[in-house]
């Protein structure tokens, strides 16, 4: 049962890293960037969905219920999130993506590196913790097994956005237009697909299920940190390299496994080492597989 | 007849290179109008100028009598122009009917779902090996079925106008005979006007009305196809030295 506990865990850290990795490769996608700044929209949508809470003495969860409070702390951090990524795309890497990819990615850290300062101006540098109140701290035994509501919460969310992102991007006429644009804008533009649109959803989506990842894991674990977004963002970009980038199953894969491995390294092994294994899996992908484990299924053909 | 698209004094430069020098062009409703000329003439410069893939640095673009210069490039589709380009360009991680699908995304305003699936039949019938590989990846297809799949995609959309570069570029004698007998098709059975660029000048020259030379970003040449096809200058220059192309056509 121990093993089977530590597997939940595992999922539930892999759907955070998971709804991560997805704007990491949505956004490589379409655009070749590495948006760096990606892991603070998770922290900032973090502390927006903190802040949501604590308003007011919680006055969500009192006006709408503990559930009712928690809804709409994920859904303001969606759209803000969400928001915040299109305004990023407009003022950082729209005026210098015809200069190349370097200046994109050097724009891409100076984003990160002031998100993270305004983050630590308006919310102060020291950790702040979501209010035991705001969230559903009991656990239900499904015979051994020992389970926290908050988990299956997760859990259930996690899976039913990536579902929804899954069929959107797989199985509409609007998916397929942003697999084209990601593969080839100029013969998109052609066939008459708008690709800023598509960039502009592209940037609002991915930072918005970023903000939502967040807003759970300051759930789970109720600490937050300024800081927060470096680790996750470096973990979740390992995951969308480990499940192959550009890829939306794949992100969402390597996300999950992810967070498997690392829980079991850390239960069966050390939990000191548990970074260690996530960077020997990135280590390991990019000298053996470096197109993650279902990359690009066949060769262009020229 | 009235004319379909204008070119006048286009130019256009990559860097310091003049790619297109002045080039003024007409076709009109109904036509087949062949670009015919050597590598790195400028013949796909100028549709991808068309198209708005390469801006221009001056001169204007007219389709149906309107300015395409205040035309965002991804509205072209929906207006009925569409471009196959050079090198086919299929979505090669997406299926052949996503690629299809895809074909009448610019058009989507324009068409009802049951036209799109009308044209969709009439392509398969067109091209029988795009029905049987319809759920195969693009990538996978052998280079002539990716022309097709290319040209199914560029008709899908029900286009006034069709762009093609180079469709026959890189296939066997017996593909190449298959495509441009579509090409004769798609202009009978669909009345679309083709602008049709090529380096196969004489089974361009069979199919075109009218006939344009590019030479290194300047027309030269320009006259009804009959008549360019018997010019002792087009003879020598694009006609005159395929002796193997002959003993082929022989056979």
């Amino acid at each position: 049962m121990i093993i089977l506990e530590q597997l939940l865990n595992g999922l539930t850290i892999g759907s955070f890293y998971a709804l991560i990795a997805l704007g990491y490769s949505m956004v490589y996608g379409v655009m070749k960037l590495i948006n760096f700044a990606h892991g603070d929209l998770f922290a900032l949508g973090s502390y927006l969905g903190y802040s949501l809470l604590i308003w007011g003495a919680g006055a969500a969860s009192q006006r709408f219920g503990l559930w009712g409070g928690m809804i709409a702390a994920l859904l303001f951090s969606f759209f803000a999130v969400g928001c915040a990524g299109v305004l990023m795309e407009r003022v950082a890497y729209r005026p210098v993506q015809k200069s190349g990819r370097l200046p994109l990615v050097v724009s891409a850290l100076g984003v990160s590196i002031f998100l993270q300062n305004s983050i630590m101006a308006i919310w102060g540098p020291r950790y702040q913790a979501y209010p035991a109140s705001v969230v559903p701290t009991h656990a239900i035994h499904l015979g051994w097994l020992h389970v926290t509501i908050m988990q299956l919460f997760i859990l259930i969310l996690s899976f039913m956005l990536m579902l929804t992102l899954y069929y959107i991007v797989q199985k509409t006429t609007f998916g397929a237009a942003i697999r084209a644009t990601a593969l080839d804008r100029e013969m998109a533009t052609i066939l008459g697909v708008d690709v800023r649109k598509i960039t502009l959803f592209i940037f609002f989506l991915g930072p918005a299920l970023g903000g939502v990842a967040g807003v759970m894991n300051g759930m789970y674990y109720r600490q937050i940190s300024f800081v927060m977004g470096w680790n996750y963002g470096l973990k979740a970009f390992t995951a969308t390299i480990l499940g192959g980038i550009g890829n939306i199953p794949a992100a969402m894969l390597g996300g999950l496994l992810l967070g498997i491995v690392e829980m079991f390294g850390a239960a069966y092994i050390s939990s000191a080492w548990k970074d260690v294994f996530t960077f020997l899996i990135l280590i390991i992908i990019l000298i053996f597989r470096p197109t993650g484990l279902i990359g690009e299924k066949v060769a262009e053909k020229v | 007849m009235s004319e379909l698209l204008v070119l006048e004094n286009v130019v256009v430069t990559y860097g310091a290179v003049q790619a297109l020098k002045d080039v003024s062009l007409k076709l009109y409703e109904g036509q087949i109008v062949a670009v015919l000329g050597a590598n790195g003439a400028g013949k796909s410069t100028m549709l991808k100028s068309i198209s708005k893939i390469v801006p221009l640095q001056s001169g204007k673009i007219y389709y149906k009598g309107k300015d395409l210069s205040l035309v965002p490039a991804h509205e072209l589709a929906s207006l009925g122009i569409s471009h196959v380009p050079e090198g086919r360009r299929v979505f090669s991680t997406l299926t052949v009917e996503e690629n299809l699908n895809l074909g009448a995304y610019g058009g989507r305003e324009r068409l009802s779902q049951k036209e799109v699936e009308a044209e969709k039949q009439w392509i398969f019938e067109l091209f029988p090996v795009l029905l049987e590989r319809k759920n195969q990846l693009a990538g996978t297809l052998s280079g002539g079925e990716q022309q097709m799949l290319a040209l199914g995609r560029g008709l899908i959309s029900k286009p006034t106008l069709l762009l093609l570069d180079e469709p026959s570029l890189g296939l066997a004698p017996i593909l190449v005979k298959e495509i441009f007998n579509a090409i004769r098709k798609i202009h009978e059975e669909r009345g679309v006007s083709i602008l049709l660029v090529e380096q196969n000048a004489k089974k361009a020259l069979a199919e075109a009305h009218y006939a344009y030379i590019l030479e290194t970003g300047k027309i030269s040449i320009e006259g009804p196809s009959s008549q360019l096809a018997n010019d002792d200058r087009v003879k020598a220059a694009y006609l005159g030295g395929s002796a193997l192309e002959k003993k082929f056509e022989n056979k």
